[in-house]
């Protein structure tokens, strides 16, 4: 079976994300290969589903956006592999939050990939996860130029051999 | 997420990138794709349901681990197990996000 784009998104939207353009530099295929047995590789997460920890981190900038309907908070969050869902906040003006607020794992399964690691299918987690919320246009070259670098770092430090990426 | 997925990628770390959108994915050279038809905001099913998010995410990491070229692409067979109606409705915010409320109001004049 062949998976339907656009099932859930209302049918104006379909011009939209069909064929979205390529962004310059973009044009060509890109690959790192996965080098490792899965049983002895780290596995990062990352979700656009703009979640943060409350206790210690600012939401993603929501004034902004409703200032500027065109522009998304381009900045990132990490999040601690062992986190509660009771822990974390939401901000993504594009989605309802109820459900990932009932259980983060529909966005950023952290308890799943736990659970791997404890089965031995992954090696292991890295110790944070990343967040950043999905909503991007005026906001999509610093992603490129400053928050893809910094989660590139920050992922290499933690020594993930591969991440799973999840959009909201 | 593709462009962050090429970027990483760009920078030696292979990703998969589980979406609802594969098409669009795979338009603009996402390196490895799982599509699941699944309503935005829960790429690895429902609140709850163990089962459904173990499987999308162990199919996940096999294409992570076992894609052999760029573009590789895998549709999920599972269906959401929820009215098509009721989960169109339910994913979506109780007011229209800015840029749609935007678009609106520009269609309305």
């Amino acid at each position: 079976m062949r998976v339907d784009s656009f099932a859930f998104l209302p049918r104006s939207f379909r011009p939209l994300f069909e064929k979205p353009p390529r962004l310059p530099g973009h044009e060509a295929p890109v690959w790192a290969p996965f080098e490792k047995r899965l049983a002895e590789a780290k596995v990062a997460l990352l979700t656009s589903a703009g979640l943060y920890v409350k206790a210690t981190q600012a939401p993603f900038d929501a004034e902004r956006e409703r200032r500027e309907p065109s522009w998304g908070d381009p900045s990132w969050r990490a999040i601690p592999a062992g986190i509660a869902t009771s822990e974390l906040g939401m901000m993504h003006l594009h989605l309802n939050a109820a459900d990932v607020l009932a259980d983060h794992d529909i966005a950023l399964p952290t308890t799943v990939l736990a659970e791997l690691v404890r089965d031995g299918v992954v090696g292991a987690s890295t110790s944070q996860h990343v967040s950043v919320m999905g909503f991007q246009q005026a906001g999509l070259e610093t992603w490129r130029s400053d928050t893809a670098p910094a989660i590139a770092a920050l992922l290499r430090k933690e020594g993930a051999d591969g991440v799973v990426l999840a959009p909201a | 997420m593709p462009v962050l997925a090429r970027e990483l990628e760009g920078r030696g770390l292979p990703t998969v990138v589980v979406t609802p959108m594969p098409d669009g994915a795979e338009h603009l050279l996402t390196p490895r794709i799982l599509g699941v038809e699944f309503p935005f905001g829960h790429a690895f099913g429902r609140p709850g349901d163990r089962r459904t998010q173990r499987r999308v995410l162990d199919v996940a990491l096999a294409v992570l681990a076992g894609a052999a070229a760029p573009g590789t692409r895998i549709d999920l067979d599972l269906a959401w197990p929820e009215p098509r109606g009721a989960a169109y409705k339910s994913w979506q915010p109780a007011e229209p996000s800015p840029i749609v409320a935007m678009m609106l109001a520009r269609q309305k004049k």
